[in-house]
């Protein structure tokens, strides 16, 4: 039978109380009396009257409260009823484990069809019409992935509630595989590429991102072998040759680089440094794996992996950056045989959230953007529920603000893991799937979620971007999953390797794998599905998360099987690994792929990747004389990309796993930094140490100096942080736009000179890395006219660095007044594109970029690093963080607010150039580095850092401001500590 | 007895098990890890036990309230163990998501709810001990970290007189060293009467919300950078154990 569960609650509700809050701000303050929330969950399911009631009352706490069945009479005077619940197919991880919950309770379970939905219920009271009741629901759900119903209390009477809404996936699909003829004319053959393949009713698809070189290509290996290819195989070969999958920018020759960005620097420079190194080589697997690895101890590794998800992002904010984590999880239980997960990180890239402007992804304006404030709420809340729920400690994150990310937003999300070198008598970093082993597939089922999500991640976003790319992450059933593998079936051997089911689903991890064995077979109906009437083509590529492929030995299957049943995670055979060469699919008793290997993999055609020089003159600002620039700094402070940020970072949990040695917000003032360590072993005193660098902002003059920042920021924040120069590790991820113009492709390739140049001459090898090409939105404006955003080219570096002891970890509070304060590196007139000259920009409504951005000197600030980490060892720094967005007024201002104390300098012998104070204050010169120093430890300190521009310039006092006197002796800025902190703290205030 | 045994239960998304156990061993305990449906296949083994864990975590995504569904799987398969277990002079320890389920099962009165921000939060707090327990013999504050999004601790007026007149009130959020090094209100979660945790069975079963395993080295402290210099400057040595070990070694105390 259908019925419906209320759940009351019969004490006060924090979360009605908070939601009456946010309804209050949608304009409606003064309005609204009360709200009342209810879960509900709806039955669909063949169990009696009394099994309801029985299950109804498993679902709630008696304490706290009552279960409704089907009841509306008692329902007291409300206004407006707005109901949410899910679309069909959308995971609803309430209803599932409602399900789970009830199916132990009656000892039965569900069949195939039958299921548990859950939904919300608001009851507002308040003097509100139905297009305001219309306008909170707006506020409360995404019509991408879930459905609202709206009732006033009249239509609530009359209908006798709310109606039962059963959102049971109906699909009347054409099950059946149809060849695709590609002898047809260049015009209809890109229409295939651009827009998918026809359907019978004469729609498409949804986008191969096929080009006609590729298609010819494909057109031409089926000629050969005699036949058209079906709906499967072209599904399959655009997945596999995507962007996305292939990074075909990177891969093939550009300009005069014959082998491509790829191998020619990123995979080069970590050449050259593991050559230099020799025996003090700590790379371990790069590039090859999920993940990147290095040494950690005598017996550990360290991995890691860093991902973006911003399409997803920008359509399902919550949806995709949920997605996005837990994904990047799986490169971590995926890399080697299975490392388990020890920490997360973030970044996002968004538009300043109050920003009002309106957008659409049609020209009908029909399909409104989200705001950015919903984005911002959105893509925060997902790696909240991601991260939290999988138990992994959330060490390090940073937001950054453009108005070019209001298209779309980049959501970087890493994972660090930490694996045995060796398990079972193996080693663990190593893998290989063999002929006669089992194709596994573990964790979730396959849905219709995630369909195209490689092949659409390669396009840029408009109005055809295909709903059904969004994902919503199950971070229970993946927790089971990885603790299952990494905690237990990997060191009992039981498998042979190992795979995420990412991008492009089984189609990628199963073909991928099979270049292990040389060859596979897949029966695709074996393939345990979320509901009847999928597609084969769906099944084959859908991105339904939670899902790992494994390759398991068939004396193993017994055992492995038993495992996984008890720890509640389902594994299927679905094929079988073999040395035929070819991927063959069948469903049922029809062959519905069978490619060959080779061409699957590589036959995708080189292109000559040409660029375009483009160069830059940017407007500068008339330069500032100002006796007094304290309001300047506090001005600064209140900046969205300088602001405090610990809403965040405070509903992250960072200490879970119980390693946590620098946590995200430090000191008495609670101050955001840039870098974590963590100990992610609990019996060894060796412990990680996380930064990263990011600099979009400085590609607008050049990337090549854009990307060499950002190395040395991620090395820099590490080392201040207590990390050894020596054994610092780099990830890269490229957030491009418009890969398809000249002038892109052009920074491009600058940007990736300077990640070689730049790595060789620090010695810090690349071990992974990412890029996402297309990150522009073409959509309409308010007026209906086309418009497009495109991101500035975004690099993120991100760093890993193994320090031999976590007590030697350095945090940026200033600790004892008396301390002396140095300033490691030079200082000079580089303020292009910086935080302040936005600032004036903005002030004076004017665009001035400026022209002169930092400049790397990779090997006087490798010297400095090296001394300091030195120094460091001798626990010589009480305290040090490095100088980066802001300058050194911030950085300063940080520790100061971070230790609650005042700090008095002097720039009087400030190393570098002789500069103005503006330069001084906020010029963002790179290998700059803020310590203090006990002063009984001073002459040790100065002798361990002797042959590097330094100096000492002042001292931490007992008083309350920020004091800087500037070169003349002129006191320039004398700031009181609350009034940094209230401006720090000004922003995100109601989140 | 000198190393009792500790089981600490798994599975399902409970994902503080390994530091718990850890804990549990560092203060002399030894310790298992036991998958729930391992203990449902061989209930039995849970009476070579001398202490019961019921670690910080997720259990089931928290969906359909705190603790419940876990507590719904325990009051199915492994009641009369339990009802067995507590019976017995032994100890039960429920930490964050541990202590929502065991207010849902019944084992502890009250029950959790919605922070007032409706929000989770991780931050560091400092308790005042106030019940009678051999989990918190000796302690009188402790500066400790919680976690959740549930914790506001609930119940109504005739169960909390009953609490505070057998002195089953285990602990208060209360303003203390890490508040005031950090500038933050006592109590983060809205709680009745502060309450951070609960008592039961003549003290020996435990409930907080705060986790003690997350203060089990000094390195977890917020403000440990500090302090090394402070007792460096003092010349005094520089503590390797954090203040929460005190609870894991006086329940290996109490069987000693």
């Amino acid at each position: 039978m259908q019925a419906r569960i209320e759940i009351k609650y019969i004490i006060p509700d924090a979360r009605a109380k908070v939601k009456q809050k946010q309804f209050e701000k949608l304009g409606f303050l003064g309005k609204i009396k009360a709200v009342e929330i209810r879960d509900c969950y709806t039955i669909d399911a063949g169990i009696k009257a009394a099994e309801i009631k029985k299950a109804a009352q498993s679902l709630v706490n008696p304490l706290l409260e009552q279960a409704l069945i089907d009841n509306f009479e008692a329902q007291k005077k409300f206004d407006w009823a707005v109901e949410i619940g899910f679309l069909p197919g959308v995971t609803d991880n309430v209803g599932n484990t409602a399900k789970e919950t009830i199916e132990d309770l009656l000892k039965k379970k569900f069949k195939d069809g039958e299921g548990i939905y859950s939904s919300l219920i608001f009851f507002i009271s308040g003097s509100l019409n139905r297009e305001d009741a219309q306008k909170i629901a707006d506020s409360l759900y995404n019509p991408l992935i879930q459905r609202v119903s709206i009732k006033s209390w009249a239509e609530y009477k009359k209908d006798k509630g709310m109606g039962i809404a059963v959102p049971r996936v109906k699909l009347d699909a054409n099950l059946t595989v149809s060849e695709v003829n590609l002898d047809i004319d260049e015009e209809d053959l890109a229409l295939i590429g651009k827009q998918g393949i026809k359907s019978e009713d004469g729609s498409r698809r949804g986008p191969l991102a096929l080009d006609l070189e590729y298609l010819h290509a494909i057109r031409k290996y089926f000629n050969k072998i005699g036949r058209q290819p079906t709906d499967v195989e072209l599904e399959s070969i655009a997945q596999t040759w995507s962007e996305h999958c292939k990074h075909t920018i990177f891969a093939d020759p550009m300009d005069e680089i014959k082998d491509g960005l790829y191998k020619s620097y990123i995979k080069k420079a970590t050449e050259v440094v593991r050559k230099k190194k020799g025996k003090k080589d700590f790379c371990v697997s790069v590039f090859t794996d999920n993940s990147g690895a290095i040494e950690f101890d005598d017996e550990h590794l360290l991995t890691h992996k860093a991902e973006t998800h911003n399409s997803p992002s920008a359509l399902d904010p919550f949806g995709g950056s949920v997605t996005g984590i837990v994904g990047v999880n799986r490169d971590t239980i995926g890399f080697g045989m299975g490392a388990k997960p020890v920490a997360n990180i973030y970044g996002f890239c968004l538009a300043n959230p109050d920003e009002s402007r309106v957008l659409y992804r049609d020209a009908a304006k029909k399909q409104k953007m989200l705001s950015p404030k919903r984005i911002l709420e959105g893509v925060v809340q997902g790696v909240n529920v991601g991260g939290n729920c999988s138990g992994i400690p959330t060490a390090q994150g940073f937001l950054f603000f453009d108005e070019r990310y209001r298209g779309k937003p980049l959501v970087f999300v890493g994972t660090v893991g930490l694996i045995p070198r060796r398990s079972k008598g193996r080693k663990s970093y190593e893998k290989k799937a063999s002929s006669g082993d089992y194709i596994v597939m573990v964790g979730g089922r396959v849905g219709q979620d995630g369909i195209h999500g490689a092949t659409f991640s390669s396009e840029a976003m408009d109005s055809g971007s295909p709903a059904t790319a969004v994902q919503i992450g199950d971070p229970i059933t993946q927790k089971k999953l990885s603790d299952a593998i990494v905690k237990e079936a990997r060191d009992r051997g039981l498998y042979a390797s190992i795979t995420d089911n990412g991008a492009g689903g089984l189609s990628c991890s199963v073909a991928e794998m099979a270049k292990e064995s040389g060859g596979c077979f897949i029966e695709l109906d074996k393939v345990p599905i979320k509901y009847p009437g999928l597609e084969p083509w769906k099944i084959w590529i859908s991105e339904s998360q939670e899902r790992m492929t494994l390759s398991v030995p068939k004396k193993n299957w017994l055992a492995f099987q038993k495992l996984m049943k008890s720890r509640g995670v389902e594994a299927t055979i679905i094929g079988e690994f073999n040395t035929s060469g070819k991927c063959v699919v069948r469903n049922g008793k029809q062959t519905i792929m069978d490619v060959e290997m080779d061409f699957l993999h590589d036959g995708l055609p080189k292109k000559e990747i040409k660029t375009k020089k483009i160069e830059f003159a940017h407007s500068e600002p008339p330069r500032k004389n100002k006796k007094d620039w304290s309001q300047t700094v506090e001005k600064m402070l209140r900046r969205l990309n300088l602001s405090s940020y610990d809403f965040i970072s405070s509903q992250y949990d960072h200490e879970v796993q119980g390693g946590s040695v620098i946590k995200p917000i430090q000191g008495r003032g609670r101050v955001n930094v840039d870098t974590a360590a963590i100990k992610p072993l609990l019996n060894s005193k060796k412990g990680a140490v996380l930064s990263y660098g990011i600099n979009p902002n400085y590609s607008d003059i050049d990337t090549y100096h854009m990307a060499a920042c950002a190395i040395d920021s991620a090395i820099r924040g590490a080392v201040a942080g207590g990390a050894d120069m020596e054994r610092i590790a780099l990830l890269d991820n490229f957030c491009w736009c418009s890969s398809n113009e000249p002038e892109r492709l052009y920074q491009l390739k600058r940007a990736v000179e300077a990640c070689y140049d730049t790595a060789v001459a620090f010695e810090t090898p690349f071990i992974s890395g990412k890029d996402s090409m297309f990150n522009d939105f073409k959509g309409y404006d308010e007026r209906g006219e086309p418009i497009k955003i495109s991101v500035p080219p975004t690099l993120l570096i991100s760093a890993i660095g193994v320090i031999p002891d976590v007590m030697k970890a350095v945090s940026i509070d200033l600790k004892y007044p008396g301390d002396l304060v140095y300033i490691l590196g030079k200082t000079k007139d580089e303020l292009g594109a910086s935080e302040y000259y936005a600032l004036i920009s903005e002030e004076e409504k004017k665009n001035y970029l400026g022209n002169k951005i930092p400049r790397v000197d990779a090997a006087a600030n490798r010297k400095i690093y090296k001394d300091f980490f030195g120094a460091v060892q001798k626990d010589l720094a009480t305290a040090a963080i490095s100088i980066g967005r802001g300058g050194l007024a911030i950085a300063l201002a940080k520790m100061a607010m971070a230790g609650k104390l005042g700090v008095e300098i002097s720039l009087s012998c400030l190393p570098g150039e002789k500069n103005y104070d503006d330069v001084d204050l906020f010029s963002e010169s790179q290998g700059r580095i803020i310590a203090t120093v006990a002063p009984k430890n001073k002459e040790r300190f100065e002798k361990a850092m002797k042959k590097n521009p330094f100096a000492l310039v002042g001292k931490v006092t007992d008083g309350e401001k920020i004091s800087v006197k500037n070169k003349s002796g002129k006191h320039i800025v004398n700031l009181a500590l609350n009034s940094a902190l209230r401006a720090y703290r000004s922003n995100f205030k109601n989140y | 007895m000198k190393n009792p045994k500790a089981l600490v239960l798994s599975g399902y998304g409970l994902n503080c098990e390994e530091e718990t156990k850890f804990a549990f061993e560092k203060a002399g305990a030894r310790a298992d890890i036991v998958h729930i449906n391992d203990l449902i296949a061989d209930k039995k083994r849970l009476r070579n036990y001398q202490i019961l864990s019921f670690p910080g975590g997720f259990s089931y995504g928290d969906d359909t309230g705190s603790g419940k569904a876990y507590a719904n799987k325990v009051r199915n398969h492994l009641r009369e163990e339990l009802e067995r277990f507590v019976g017995e002079n032994k100890l039960v320890v429920g930490i964050c998501n541990g202590f929502q389920i065991i207010t849902n099962l019944g084992l502890l009165p009250g029950a959790l709810t919605f922070n007032d921000s409706a929000r989770y939060l991780d931050r560091w707090v400092d308790i005042k001990i106030e019940g009678e327990s051999p989990w918190l013999e000796g302690i009188d504050t402790l500066m400790i970290p919680i976690a959740h999004g549930e914790g506001k601790y609930y119940a109504d007026e005739k169960t909390l007189a009953e609490l505070k007149k057998g002195k089953r009130i285990a602990a208060r959020y209360a303003k203390g060293e890490i508040c005031r090094y950090q500038d933050l209100a006592a109590n983060p979660n809205g709680s009745l009467e502060d309450i951070a945790g609960v008592l039961g069975y003549e003290g020996r079963v435990l409930g907080m919300m705060p986790h003690p395993e997350r203060a089990m080295f000094f390195h977890q402290l917020p403000h440990w950078p500090y302090l090394k210099e402070k007792y460096k400057r003092e010349g005094k040595p520089m503590p390797k154990d954090g203040p929460g070990i005190k609870i894991f070694q006086n329940a290996v105390k109490y069987f000693a």
